[in-house]
């Protein structure tokens, strides 16, 4: 057998189903493998870093690990920008590349570059095969790290030569490996602190993020909220993992967050943060997040706890195992001055934005799709204010449903993640809610959605600027443009010319039947939303909690903070 | 504070780069780092001299076990342990002062590795305080290079890190 014939058979061995990759001189011999494959669909993106996004767009749609593959030099430096997604995120990828073959390597020969090294702070794992004996045990052991205890990134390179030798392969091989185990027993003992810790609580809330979803225990946290009645906040990374329709849910918090969620985790007594990492963007000031709190922090891996936040209960361990034996120990108290209290501040402060009669408001057109849209859709998103506002404004009920590039925060992620999830589930609707600058970064996969037949919508909320750096500058910057103007572009006409539907809609008559429309079309549609950047007021993502200030200093609709709203001094 | 990490990683190529990485990278320091093979050819013993407040070490020690080459990882300063660094030292001599040069290295336990009419090579074993000692007696004689290792360690008693 072929070397790349084995690297192929060692995938469907694995269950792989789909690789996004795209083809050069030194992968080409695994593409050549793959057109004899029954089990694998190869889906061409049009960019590397699209095929990357693709992967993590159905490994977060799916749990799956998701694959991509490039070859050596440029292909595999492109690909860069996707593994760091998924390290940020801790979604499964395997990134397979093609590497000049190994008598060359060294040699500054064409497309060499040494991608492993490139690639040390951005992966869970690598290799670099120069035994073509090793490459099933080396391929069983990235799915397995890739997808056990924290889910991370792990990429593979395999030297031209290794893809053309022959060998009798052996797929039982396995790797020997003393320093990586991922089953961590959580602590009998801190479960039941945390369980008496909850119990007495008369003010808890669960802080719960992406290991949530990570561990598949969306369905068990709903058990463990109806049955405690604990109100609920989330991560950006979380949206989806609890309804946001139900009264407990206090939707996401942090810097975009919802100005109760905020309030709520600075007046809880106990918070059980599950599956979450005190990120900046949530905890703002760390010395002032949640001064009178008492902390049960839940994650998988170690290196989370006391990381950014010494907490009182540390547990490591596996979400869904932890809540499985937490939700036989909590005993559910009377919350009803809390609830009352969180409802107080729900009616107080909800999320809310103004309709005008001139021009389209972006956050109406994600109301509008919300309700519109199938409810098993699929929601991606690119980088920006249009990502806060479909956060903020979307009504996440399923676990699986977000795809939003969150840790990193790259642009150009939520068309190929759209493609990606589309491809796992070709009969459910999934959405790209992108903003013109996102989507231009990788506007190219508009030809693969027409070639591959995959029915992606897209919304692209366009008002022609970089929005949230705009919003910066009118924020801190005294409105002072510093190259955040991007300009005029017509993408229904560029989708038309990739044989894609299209529309262009600027009145606000027009957002609910269009959305009809393109939810009605079959295929891939783009739906190009024209409003005008419109700065200080309405074209601002508010609430906004100022980078390193507390949740004091949020600043409300009407313009106050939360402190001057309080007449706190 | 001072802390010296003992490690026991695979020895494999790029194993180094990962973990020297991952202290640049989180803006940990390295004062130290030596690294050789053990008895077992698949396992090398690393020893990093870093330092840093409670908060920082433990994010190192946790970094450090997340590398999947990594087997273990030990913070020697917490144990009863001794360390070594091993250092070699060339000074400028002459005639007149050589006896005493001899006799000041004897004193700190040194040995002669090459005698010449202008210089000594002397070898000097010992934890940190007492390389720095050798460097200060040595320094009005005329130091022409100092080379030191970084600093290898071992727990006292019968506890071993092993695999």
């Amino acid at each position: 057998m072929k070397g790349s014939d084995i690297i192929i058979k060692s995938l469907e061995n694995e269950g792989v189903d789909t690789i996004f990759g795209y083809p050069g001189g030194a992968s080409m011999e695994i593409h050549q493998a793959l057109t004899l494959s029954k089990k694998i669909r190869l889906v061409l993106p049009r960019h590397e870093q699209a095929g990357a996004f693709a992967a993590c767009g159905y490994a977060r749609a799916t749990g799956k690990p998701g694959v991509c593959l490039a070859t050596s030099g440029p292909g595999a430096t492109n690909l860069v920008t996707g593994i760091m997604d998924a390290k940020m995120d801790s979604i499964p990828l395997i990134a397979l590349t093609g590497q000049v073959p190994t008598a060359v390597i060294g040699m500054d020969a064409f497309q060499e570059t040494d991608i492993l090294g490139a690639t040390f702070p951005c992966v869970k794992h690598s290799y670099l095969v120069k035994d073509i004996d090793m490459i099933p045990a080396v391929i069983h052991e990235a799915f397995y790290i890739a997808t056990s205890g924290r889910p991370g990134p792990v990429l593979i390179d395999f030297p031209k030569d290794l893809q053309q030798k022959e060998r009798e392969p052996d797929f039982n091989k396995r790797i020997k490996r003393a320093g990586y185990n991922p089953n961590i027993i959580p602590s009998k003992n801190q479960i039941q602190k945390a369980a008496q810790l909850l119990s007495e609580a008369k003010r808890p809330l669960i802080y719960a993020g992406g290991g949530i979803i990570a561990s598949e225990a969306s369905e068990l946290l709903r058990k463990f909220i109806s049955k405690t009645k604990i109100p609920i906040t989330t991560t950006v990374m979380g949206l989806g993992i609890f309804p946001e329709e139900d009264p407990l849910s206090l939707r996401m918090l942090g810097m975009h967050g919802a100005v109760y969620a905020n309030i709520a985790i600075n007046h809880a007594d106990v918070i059980l943060a599950i599956g979450v990492r005190f990120d900046d963007r949530v905890t703002g000031k760390l010395s002032e997040f949640c001064k009178e709190a008492r902390f049960i922090h839940v994650d998988i891996d170690a290196g989370e706890i006391n990381k950014n936040i010494k907490v009182e209960v540390p547990i490591q361990g596996d979400a869904k195992e932890v809540l499985n034996q937490l939700i036989g120990l909590v005993k559910p108290s009377d919350l009803s001055d809390w609830h009352q209290k969180i409802e107080g501040w729900k009616k107080e402060f909800p999320h809310h934005y103004q309709l005008s009669e001139q021009s389209i408001t972006p956050q109406h057109v994600i109301v509008e799709l919300s309700k519109q849209a199938p409810s098993d859709s699929i929601i991606s998103v690119g980088v920006g204010q249009h990502q806060m506002w479909a956060a903020q404004f979307y009504g996440f009920k399923n676990p699986r449903s977000w795809l939003c590039s969150s840790g990193l925060g790259a642009m150009g992620f939520g068309l190929p993640a759209a493609m990606g999830a589309q491809v796992a589930y070709p009969n459910r609707t999934v959405i790209d809610i992108d903003g013109d600058g996102s989507f231009l970064m990788n506007i190219q996969e508009l030809q693969t959605l027409r070639q591959e037949k995959i029915p992606v919508k897209v919304v692209i909320l366009n008002n022609k600027y970089l929005g949230m750096v705009a919003q910066w500058e009118d924020r801190f910057y005294e409105s002072v443009r510093g190259h955040t103007y991007l300009g005029e572009a017509d993408f229904a006409s560029i989708a038309k010319a990739f044989g894609i539907e299209g529309a262009t809609i600027n009145k606000p008559a027009e957002v609910a039947p269009a959305l009809k429309e393109m939810l009605n079309s079959k295929g891939p549609y783009v739906l190009d939303v024209k409003y005008p950047y419109d700065d200080k007021s309405h074209g601002h993502v508010i609430p906004m909690i100022p980078s390193g200030r507390t949740y004091l200093d949020t600043i409300l609709l009407d313009g106050q903070t939360l402190k001057e709203h309080w007449g706190i001094k | 504070m001072k802390h010296t990490v003992a490690l026991l990683v695979e020895n494999e190529f790029g194993v180094l780069a990962r973990i020297s990485g991952l202290f640049s990278g989180r803006g940990y320091n390295i004062q130290s780092l030596t690294v050789a093979e053990t008895l077992d050819p698949k396992i090398s013993r690393m020893t990093i001299v870093t330092n840093g407040d409670d908060r920082v070490i433990e994010q190192i020690m946790k970094q450090l076990n997340k590398l999947i080459n990594v087997i273990k990882v030990q913070d020697m300063t917490a144990e009863n342990h001794l360390e070594r660094i091993l250092a070699l030292v060339k000074v400028r001599v002459h005639e007149k002062n050589k006896k005493e040069i001899r006799k000041e290295i004897e004193k700190m336990k040194g040995k002669v590795l090459e005698d010449d009419d202008q210089c000594l090579v002397a070898e000097f074993t010992g934890d940190e305080k007492q390389i720095a000692e050798v460097h200060r007696n040595l320094k009005p004689f005329g130091i022409m290079e100092f080379e030191q290792t970084g600093t290898i360690a071992i727990e006292k008693g019968k506890k071993v890190i092993g695999a």
